[in-house]
């Protein structure tokens, strides 16, 4: 068993429910400090239903989450960004109309201040905050790799560089963990080449990350940990090479051959 | 470039103060109370810029923020209870209590979006209209569809705006000192309105518009942020209000109908959402272009046909509407859209370049 004080986030029989469908029953798990941990599962066994409770947008029918020492029932988006969780959407959800260097400095709206006040006076503090975040914005574009393209509107990226420029903005909110909704969907072969060393690279850096993914070849090669969920349980937790062995999980997923990598 | 610049204020500003004269001169006094009047609806549409164009909050009953300013002022400041404040107190109350109002509609709808959000603020501007038509009893608070007479002029020390002087061999009116208070006025909203666009907060704004649950996601407290907008544009529309009642020297309810709102949503949209510049120009085309063709109509079809055939007033609607559908047919995102901005920190790419090898810490 984990010590306690290494888990970042631990989920305790949590549930949700659509009407009559359980999207979630009774689902624990837990994420380790500094891990990159693996969500999979057929399409509906509730994948993005577990980011959605752990990020707020949906309230939890029952169990609850832990995340860094801080027990959580119910609780807002905007409250559990500032705790520290960031997150991307599995459909992209960029401020389309807006600069990619806009769509970061929103992202760094919880870690700065200025109100009303300082937006009319432009005091010196107001102002070295505005630089500031104008730089940090910067340093993300680099850091993911669009620095180019830093006046484009979000709506005129290519499909890969909107989903590294939705990875920047949540690193912008500066989280403990990241929590990244199948971010190589729609990316060729190069493109997940290069996605998969960023992940690495935010690994590296401290930050914890919680992965969704259908590329199997991607969360096997780049995760410690892999959960499966199917119909809304947890089938199965481990290492990758021990869950890719699992026959309940290739009975629910991986399909009848143990090889089953589907590119 | 910076003197260019500087020399291109300079050369607004001048033609700003002449205005009134040069207006007073080509098209007669009436026209110059047409320009104050523009400049009224023109802070009206930046404060309604704020909630629709910014935060992209569909406000159909705005014009019942500019009621709640005018009659506080009507009240405070004419013969109805004998109260007389002076102006310096009376507009920044008025104001205040239009931000409480605008919280108070804002409070209720935070979790409406779009056609709903539309519905519930155009009963609220409804609302706010009859309650002033119908609290004259039992005790008489409103004085009813009569309205509010008499109300004072706007004055500052001994200074009144509703009077004639004479500087210097110069006659200026009412009209014209009127014009340069409402200036000052709305310089001082454009100001403001600039300076949030272009800031944390005006991001935020932006934002919600765009996706409201991404907002959220990334740590914006959405409910915070639109209160915030829906009290900034009730705010100007109360400052807006009181000086439409100091002007006017009148408030009744049939000032506040739905149709003004309507007017001002026209002069953001077709303007320019999101753009002050745009929703200025708005602001100045549909208070001028009906009042040009009314006094036009007339005068065309006598020369044309002989006599009148369509009353200009109806026929002034109903090229208003025909003007708001080609506007919208080709140029749906108004006359003047906002453009993407830019900003002095584009100019240097150097900057860029230093930090090429900058690697995001998260500990920082």
């Amino acid at each position: 068993m984990t010590p306690a004080s290494e888990r970042l986030l631990e989920l305790a029989g949590v549930g949700k429910h659509f009407g009559g469908v359980t999207a979630l029953a009774d689902v624990s798990l837990h994420i380790k400090h500094g891990e990159i941990y693996g969500l999979i599962g057929p399409n509906g066994a509730g994948k993005t239903t577990l980011f959605n409770v752990v990020t707020g947008l949906y309230q939890l029918d029952s169990g609850a989450f832990d995340f860094a020492g801080q027990r959580y029932t119910r609780c807002k988006p905007h409250l559990l960004a500032q705790a520290g969780i960031a997150r991307t959407f599995q459909n992209i959800r960029l401020f389309a109309n807006m600069s990619a260097l806009e769509n970061i400095m929103v992202g760094r709206h919880l870690r700065t201040r200025t109100g009303i006040w300082g937006a009319l006076t432009r005091h010196a503090a107001a102002r070295a905050e505005e630089r500031e975040t104008v730089q940090r914005a910067r340093e993300l574009l680099v850091y993911v790799g669009i620095d180019c393209a830093h006046q484009t509107l979000a709506k005129h990226l290519s499909y890969g560089e909107q989903r590294r420029l939705e990875i920047a903005r949540a690193l912008a909110t500066e989280p403990k963990l990241l929590a990244l909704d199948e971010p190589a969907a729609g990316m060729n072969a190069t493109e997940t080449v290069a996605l998969k060393a960023l992940l690495q690279k935010i690994r590296a850096s401290g930050i914890t990350v919680l992965l969704i993914e259908h590329d199997v070849k991607l969360i096997m090669g780049l995760c410690d940990r892999v959960a499966v969920l199917d119909y809304g349980k947890k089938i199965a937790e481990g290492v990758p090479e021990e869950v890719r062995r699992d026959p309940a999980v290739i009975a629910a997923y991986l399909g009848g051959s143990a090889g089953g990598e589907h590119d | 470039m910076r003197l260019h610049r500087s020399s291109g204020h300079l050369t607004l500003a001048i033609a700003l103060l002449a205005l009134p004269f040069i207006i007073d001169a080509l098209f007669g006094h009436g026209w110059v109370r047409i320009a104050d009047f523009a400049l009224l609806y023109i802070m009206l549409a930046l404060g309604l810029n704020i909630v629709v164009g910014y935060a992209g909050l569909l406000d159909l009953g705005y014009i019942a923020f500019f009621a709640v300013g005018a009659y506080t002022y009507a009240l405070l400041g004419s013969p109805q209870f004998g109260l007389h404040w002076p102006m310096y107190v009376v507009l920044p109350l008025g104001a205040l209590i239009a931000c409480g109002f605008g919280v108070l509609l804002g409070a209720p709808t935070l979790k409406l979006r779009g056609d709903y959000l539309a519905i519930v603020t155009l009963g609220f501007g409804e609302i706010i209209r009859i309650f002033l038509n119908n609290l004259n009893a039992p005790v008489n608070v409103t004085n009813g569809p009569q309205g509010i007479s008499a109300i004072d002029p706007l004055q500052l020390g001994g200074f009144s705006f509703g009077d004639s002087y004479n500087w210097f061999g110069f006659r200026v009116d009412d009209v014209h000192l009127h014009y340069y208070l409402f200036l000052a006025f709305t310089l001082l909203v454009i100001f403001i309105s600039r300076r949030l666009e272009d800031s944390r907060i005006g991001r935020a704004w932006v934002a919600i518009r765009e996706d409201e649950v991404a907002a959220s996601a990334m740590g914006i407290n959405t409910r915070n942020i639109k209160l915030l907008a829906f009290a900034m544009g009730a705010t100007f529309g109360g400052i807006s209000g009181g000086l439409f009642a100091g002007f006017q020297g009148f408030v009744s309810p049939e000032s506040f109908s739905l149709m003004e709102s309507i007017m001002v949503l026209c002069m953001v949209v077709l303007g320019g959402m999101g753009n002050v510049g745009g929703v200025v120009l708005g602001g100045v085309l549909l208070v001028a272009l009906p009042e040009l063709f009314r006094n036009a109509a007339g005068p065309v079809q006598q020369a044309l046909l002989g006599k009148v055939v369509v009353d200009p007033e109806s026929l002034r609607m109903l090229m208003f509407g025909l003007a708001l559908i080609l506007v919208m047919l080709w140029r749906p995102a108004g006359l003047w859209p906002s453009t993407q901005r830019r900003r002095e920190f584009d100019a240097d790419d150097s900057v860029l370049h230093q930090e090429q090898e900058t690697v995001y810490d998260a500990s920082k």
